[in-house]
C-alpha cells in the first residue's frame, strides 16, 4: 500500500516534469510552423537584412533589418549601462559592505526585479524622456532612453548572479591575495573577479537575453519609428516592440511575417541561454 | 638558549638576533580567548616550529603576525607583536607593506586562477613592477629558490590550476618569495601533500632560512623535530614550552610536552 503510494507520487511528479518540456516543444513547434514558411519564401538574408517593412502595401515588403539593428543597439546600450553598474553593486555588496547593509541591498534588488516593466516604462516616460529632450536634443523617445531603462531593468539579473559567484570564490583566494600584500582593491580586481568570471559572464548573458526580449518598456521608450537609427537620440523600433504593436491587427502574410520575426527572436534567445549555460559550467578553468 | 617558561622580562633582553617578538600577546574572537599571554621570540634566520594539538591557537598566532586577523569579524587582541622592534599593530603600520615583508603559506595551496608566470609575478606587479625584464628575472629567481625552475621553465604559460598539489604548494611559496619577504609564515604547508613533495618543501625551507626568518606550524611532530631550530609547544592557547628544537624534542622539561610528543594525547 505504502509502496504503491510512493510509486503513484513518483509517476505524478514525472508527468508534471515532462509537461514543462512539452510546453517548450509546443511553443517551438507552433512558432516555427507559423513563421518558417515566409522566411523560406523570402530567403533568410532578404528577411533579416532588408530594412523595408511595409506590410500594408499590396504584395507587402517584409524586411526586419531596421528592427534587428534597433534591438542590437538597445541591447548593447543596456549592457553598457547595466554591466558596470551591476558589477559595482555586486562587488560592493559581496566584498565591501557591512553585513547589515548587504542584507538590505539583497531584498531591494529582488524587489527591483519584481516591478512590472510597464512601470519602468512609465517612470522613464515621465522622467528620462523629458530630460533627454531638453538636455541632449531629439524627440526624447530614442535608442538612448530605451537603453538606459533596460540597463536598469537588467540590474537584478546581473547583480544577484554576480554577487553569488563572488561569494562562492573560495576564502583561500581572498586570504592568499591579502597575505601577499594585495590591497583590497587589488584582491577584488586581480583575483576575485577573475575567479568569479564564469558566473559574471553568465549573468551578463542572461541580462542580455532579458534586454533583448523586453517588450513593454521598450514600446514606451523607443518611439517605434521604422527607421535605421543614425544616432543614439533617434527613435527606432525593435523586434519585440514591433511584434507587440502589430500583432493585434495583422492578418495574412503580415501575420506570418510577425511570427517569422518571433522565430528570429526565439533563435537569438536560445543561443544566448545556451551560451550562459556553457559559461556557468566552465567554472574555475583558467 | 632560553628555558621554559618564558617570562616577560626575559623578552626585554632580546637583542638584534630577534626578528619577530611576541610580547604578552592575547587574542580573542568575540569573548573567547584563543591565545593567553604568549611571550615568544623568533630568532633571525632560524626556523621556529609552533606545534600543539588542533584548536590551540597556532593559526591565530600566525595570522596575527601578518595581521590577517584584521579580516576576521570579532577578532581583537591585547599585547604586542614586534617586527624588528616595531609593533605590527601600531596605528601607523601600513598593513599592505607589512604583508609584503611577512609572507604566508596556507595548508591548502592557493594557485590563483591564472598561469604560472602571472602567479609569481602577481606580488611584484602589485608593488608596481611593470618592467618585463625585471619581472622575468623575479619569476626565474623565485622558481629557482623554490627549487622548481627546471620543471616549470617550459610551463610558464600553463594554468597554475593544472599543476599537481605539490607543485601548486611550491608555486605558492615561490610566489611569496618573489616579494622578497623577511619573514615567511607557513601554516601546515605540507598537510595536503604526498611525502615526496613534503620532503622537497622541507629541504627548501632549510635552504631558505639563510635569507629569511621562518615560522612554521608543522603538520606532524616529526616534521617539527626535523625542521625546528627553536620549537614552541602551544596547548589550549598557552605557551607551555619554548626551547631549541634539539632539546625540546629529546628532553622536554614540561610533563605535558613530553606526553604530547610521545603520543599520549593529541
Amino acid at each position: 500500500m505504502e509502496a504503491l503510494r510512493e510509486r503513484l507520487i513518483g509517476r505524478a511528479l514525472l508527468v508534471v516534469a515532462c509537461s514543462v518540456i512539452l510546453a517548450l516543444a509546443i511553443i517551438t513547434y507552433f512558432i516555427f510552423q507559423a513563421g518558417l514558411p515566409i522566411i523560406v519564401r523570402l530567403g533568410l538574408d532578404d528577411f533579416l537584412f532588408n530594412t523595408r517593412w511595409q506590410p500594408a502595401e499590396e504584395g507587402g515588403s517584409f524586411g526586419i533589418g531596421a528592427m534587428v539593428l534597433g534591438s542590437l543597439w538597445v541591447t548593447l546600450g543596456a549592457l553598457v549601462v547595466g554591466v558596470p553598474l551591476g558589477l559595482a553593486v555586486a562587488v560592493f555588496s559581496a566584498e565591501l559592505a557591512p553585513e547589515w547593509l548587504s542584507t538590505l541591498i539583497r531584498p531591494a534588488i529582488q524587489l527591483l526585479a519584481g516591478i512590472p516593466s510597464v512601470i519602468y516604462g512609465f517612470v522613464g516616460l515621465m522622467v528620462l524622456v523629458p530630460w533627454v529632450r531638453t538636455h541632449l536634443g531629439g524627440p526624447g523617445l530614442s535608442v538612448l532612453t530605451a537603453a538606459i531603462v533596460l540597463g536598469i531593468m537588467i540590474l537584478p539579473n546581473i547583480i544577484s548572479i554576480s554577487e553569488d559567484s563572488l561569494r562562492a570564490v573560495p576564502a583561500a583566494y581572498r586570504e592568499g591575495a591579502l597575505a601577499l600584500g594585495a590591497t583590497r582593491w587589488q584582491t577584488i580586481w586581480g583575483v576575485l573577479i577573475p575567479a568569479a568570471r564564469s558566473g559574471i559572464g553568465a549573468s551578463v548573458i542572461l541580462g542580455m537575453g532579458r534586454a533583448l526580449g523586453e517588450t513593454m518598456a521598450v514600446i514606451m521608450m523607443i518611439g517605434n519609428s521604422l527607421q535605421v537609427p543614425r544616432s543614439l537620440l533617434d527613435p527606432a523600433t525593435t523586434v519585440t516592440s514591433n511584434i507587440g504593436l502589430e500583432m493585434a491587427y495583422a492578418s495574412g502574410e503580415h501575420r506570418e511575417a510577425l511570427f517569422a520575426t518571433g522565430v528570429v527572436l526565439f533563435a537569438f534567445i536560445m543561443v544566448l541561454n545556451l551560451a550562459a549555460n556553457a559559461f556557468s559550467r566552465r567554472r574555475l578553468q583558467a | 638558549m632560553t628555558t621554559a617558561p618564558i617570562s616577560a622580562p626575559a623578552m626585554e633582553r632580546a637583542n638584534g638576533n630577534t626578528k619577530l617578538e611576541v610580547c604578552d600577546f592575547s587574542a580573542f574572537y568575540g569573548n573567547e580567548e584563543v591565545l593567553r599571554g604568549i611571550n615568544l621570540p623568533v630568532p633571525r634566520n632560524e626556523i621556529l616550529a609552533v606545534f600543539g594539538p588542533a584548536g590551540g591557537g597556532k593559526t591565530t598566532l600566525l595570522r596575527s603576525m601578518n595581521r590577517l586577523v584584521d579580516n576576521t569579524r570579532g577578532a581583537h587582541h591585547r599585547g604586542r607583536i614586534l617586527l624588528d622592534g616595531k609593533d605590527v599593530f601600531a596605528p601607523d603600520v601600513d598593513v599592505v607593506n607589512l604583508r609584503r615583508r611577512v609572507g604566508m603559506i596556507f595548508a591548502l595551496p592557493v594557485p590563483l586562477p591564472m598561469n604560472v608566470y602571472d602567479n609569481i609575478a602577481y606580488g611584484p606587479r602589485m608593488s608596481g613592477g611593470r618592467d618585463r625584464k625585471s619581472l622575468d628575472e623575479a619569476v626565474e629567481r623565485s622558481l629557482q629558490r623554490a627549487a622548481m625552475w627546471e620543471e616549470m621553465k617550459d610551463r610558464l604559460e600553463e594554468s597554475a590550476l593544472h599543476l599537481s598539489g605539490g607543485q601548486q604548494q611550491r608555486l605558492s611559496i615561490a610566489r611569496v618569495l618573489a616579494m622578497e619577504p623577511e619573514v615567511i609564515l607557513l601554516d601546515e604547508p605540507t598537510a595536503a601533500l604526498a611525502p615526496v613533495s613534503t620532503m622537497k618543501i622541507e629541504q627548501m625551507l632549510t635552504d631558505l632560512k639563510r635569507q629569511c626568518t621562518i615560522v612554521i606550524v608543522p603538520h606532524s611532530i616529526q616534521q617539527a623535530a626535523r625542521l625546528a631550530d627553536h620549537a614552541a609547544f602551544i596547548l589550549m592557547g598557552e605557551l607551555v614550552e619554548y626551547r631549541p628544537g634539539n632539546e625540546l624534542f629529546t628532553a622536554p622539561s614540561d610533563r605535558r610536552t613530553e606526553e604530547y610528543i610521545t603520543g599520549r594525547f593529541g
